[in-house]
């Protein structure tokens, strides 16, 4: 289990590295940092001062080793719009996102494990046909019409929930979460379904049940705990996937979490929060991917022996 | 001298029995195509969308920038101000419609060729990888693994931050962010094709390993990878869409179906159709896209495509409806 841990963290570790380094490269590569760096309209004299002053005139490498010395201090500079510490305004907008794909993502799990096992226990049912038709539309449905649909219904027509915003009860959250949450729900009640129609198909089934044991045991406990590796891999990837939901809803919504802060330092040429912004999303990915593994590990004890290359 | 290998080859991927005339094999394609309606009317509706922002671009001229100012804010199905305004106009005074087609032609033009450039580059690397096994696998699955676990918005953010937001980038971000996809996919059915016996037989004549690829592995690993290219071109579509629709995919005067729905955004309240309508016809084009790959997931597998000869009644209406998004 120790060997397993340690190469599954070093092999998640590879992409942290590249971002770290892609991100350093795409901003020294491309020519004039001071482009990147400074609003369009800086001055000539502005832009001499700033390279001067932060070590751009000096060799690549040693610019490198600045760089990464950073990234691992955390620190990214400041902010050109707010003069506050770019780290601490990615930090801070991180909890925000974190709450509402935390939310998003239990909610679609849960809702995919009970809709996508109804839908397998009786295939070719109609519940089962309005689950698949349901299913494909949220999986090709563009988020942010959907948000704006929600809005156009829900806030400005009928008035029962607001536009944007997260001061107030639980009435801020349902159109932001509904709008993340439609393609992984999506894609994972399909997914659930696959792989909970070949796990009840399966002998240990028919074990189970001419044993006595009750319909809700048969299809949670054991066939669920089988169907469910596939099913942790796709919610994964989804998790993943998430981030680019999360940067267009928050938009929408005014929500005031990390994806929107990336798109408003894009749009007033903030390259500092944006870079600790980007970190910040990968670290957090990279957690994932390594909790993910230790999951599967759990579920299921082939996974956990290192074979041999 | 590969003839007789060849055709054992053409035996494992293709429906058409050596020898059998390519018409009578078109013919057949037709016919199980119109045996499933859903699928008929997705390839209709696509059809539909492409020659509209083809031809019907050349035909609307340039009724597209055109102001009238005399019939702002039309609703749609208000003919006072002529035909051109049926789906409405926007706060300009401009046809919604003739928008929409020109906005359609943008969101092609993104979306066509970063999936061909995707489906060629990680279509031909993944079955280079797959075919010689050893450390080239190795290498290529961990750069797909690299760039799949990275959010693909990310990329295109980070991306068109440094590089200017020009149709070019928006196309070449999308591609290399879909190329895994289409690696994973190749590597796996060309690692499992080189120990087939067709493959050897070639090895065996002194084929060289080029040649393989290109004649023995690509005609049977092409259906899959065409099916991923269909599911795809929706992914590319909705990712171009809501680049333009954050502010940096595709920029004013330029329209695409996103960027269309974030102008029509700001007038929800006095002009809902300016936001409803473009983002209704990504819908439809992706939903006609998904239909259209299942059902060619379905055409394409000699094991399951007995489920298209059946009379409808008996395959039920699902046929098509079945095993998306993997």
């Amino acid at each position: 289990m120790p060997t397993f841990v340690r190469r599954r963290i070093v092999s998640s570790a590879i992409p942290l590295v590249v971002v770290v380094l892609g991100v350093f490269c795409l901003a020294r590569l491309t020519g004039d940092p001071a482009k990147l760096y400074l609003p369009l309209s800086a001055t000539p004299e502005m832009r001499t001062e700033f390279l001067a002053r932060n070590g751009f005139d000096r060799p690549v490498l040693s610019q490198l080793l600045d760089y990464l010395g950073n990234v691992f201090t955390f620190d990214f500079g400041e902010s050109l719009r707010t003069g506050q510490s770019a780290a601490g305004m990615a930090l801070r907008a991180f909890p925000a996102t974190l709450q509402l794909a935390g939310t998003t993502m239990l909610l679609a799990i849960v809702g995919a494990i009970v809709i996508g096992s109804w839908a397998a226990y009786r295939p070719n049912s109609v519940a089962d046909r309005i689950a698949s038709l349901l299913s494909m539309t949220a999986g090709s449905m563009p988020d942010f019409w959907f948000a704006i649909m929600g809005v156009l219904i829900f806030a400005v027509t009928l008035g029962w929930l607001p536009t944007s915003g997260v001061v107030g009860g639980p009435e801020v959250w349902v159109l932001p979460v509904i709008t993340l949450l439609i393609r992984p729900f999506g894609v994972l009640v399909q997914v659930v379904r696959g792989s909970m129609v070949t796990a009840l198909s399966a002998p240990y089934v028919k074990v189970a049940r001419s044993k006595g044991a009750s319909e809700p045991r048969v299809v949670f406990g054991h066939a669920l705990r089988n169907a469910a590796p596939p099913v942790l891999t796709v919610a994964g990837d989804l998790t993943v996937g998430l981030v680019n939901g999360a940067v267009v809803v928050e938009t929408i919504f005014g929500w005031p979490g990390i994806g929107k802060l990336m798109i408003d330092s894009i749009l007033q040429r903030d390259f500092a929060v944006l870079q600790a912004a980007v970190l910040v999303t990968a670290v957090t990915i990279f957690a994932l991917n390594i909790l993910i593994d230790l999951c599967h590990a759990l579920l299921d004890a082939r996974v956990r022996q290192v074979v041999p290359a | 001298m590969t003839v007789t290998v060849d055709d054992h080859v053409t035996g494992q991927g293709d429906p058409a029995p050596a020898g059998e005339p390519r018409s009578v094999h078109r013919a057949r394609w037709w016919r199980l195509l119109l045996r499933d309606p859903a699928a008929t009317v997705a390839a209709l509706v696509l059809l539909g969308v492409f020659l509209a922002s083809t031809l019907g671009r050349v035909l609307i001229g340039d009724m597209d920038t055109e102001q009238n100012l005399r019939a702002v804010n039309t609703p749609p199905l208000h003919f006072e101000n002529g035909w051109q305004f049926v789906l409405g106009s926007d706060a300009l005074g401009r046809s919604v419609l003739a928008r929409l087609i020109v906005a359609g032609g943008t969101t092609l033009s993104v979306a066509i060729p970063a999936v061909l450039i995707s489906l060629v580059v990680g279509g031909a690397w993944g079955m280079w990888a797959g075919y010689h096994r050893g450390w080239r696998e190795n290498v290529s699955m961990r750069i797909a693994d690299i760039i799949l676990s990275f959010p693909s918005l990310l990329l295109a953010v980070v991306v068109l931050y440094i590089f200017s937001p020009r149709v070019a980038n928006i196309v070449l971000i999308l591609s290399i962010a879909r190329i895994p996809v289409y690696l994973r996919t190749a590597r796996a059915e060309s690692a499992e094709l080189r120990s087939r016996l067709f493959v050897d037989a070639a090895r065996t004549f002194g084929t060289k390993s080029g040649a393989i690829i290109v004649r023995h592995v690509t005609p049977v690993v092409a259906p899959t990878l065409l099916t991923v290219a269909t599911l795809d071109f929706c992914f590319v579509m909705l990712s171009e869409s809501s680049l333009s629709f954050l502010g940096i995919g595709i920029q004013a005067p330029d329209v695409s179906w996103g960027l269309m729905v974030a102008q029509g955004r700001q007038y929800l309240q006095s002009a809902w159709w300016t936001a409803v309508f473009p983002g209704l016809a990504i819908v439809i084009t992706t939903v006609s896209a998904t239909v259209l790959a299942a059902w060619f997931r379905l055409a394409t597998d000699p094991a399951q495509r007995w489920r298209l000869a059946l009379p409808r009644g008996r395959r039920g209406t699902r046929s098509a409806l079945q095993e998306v998004h993997q």
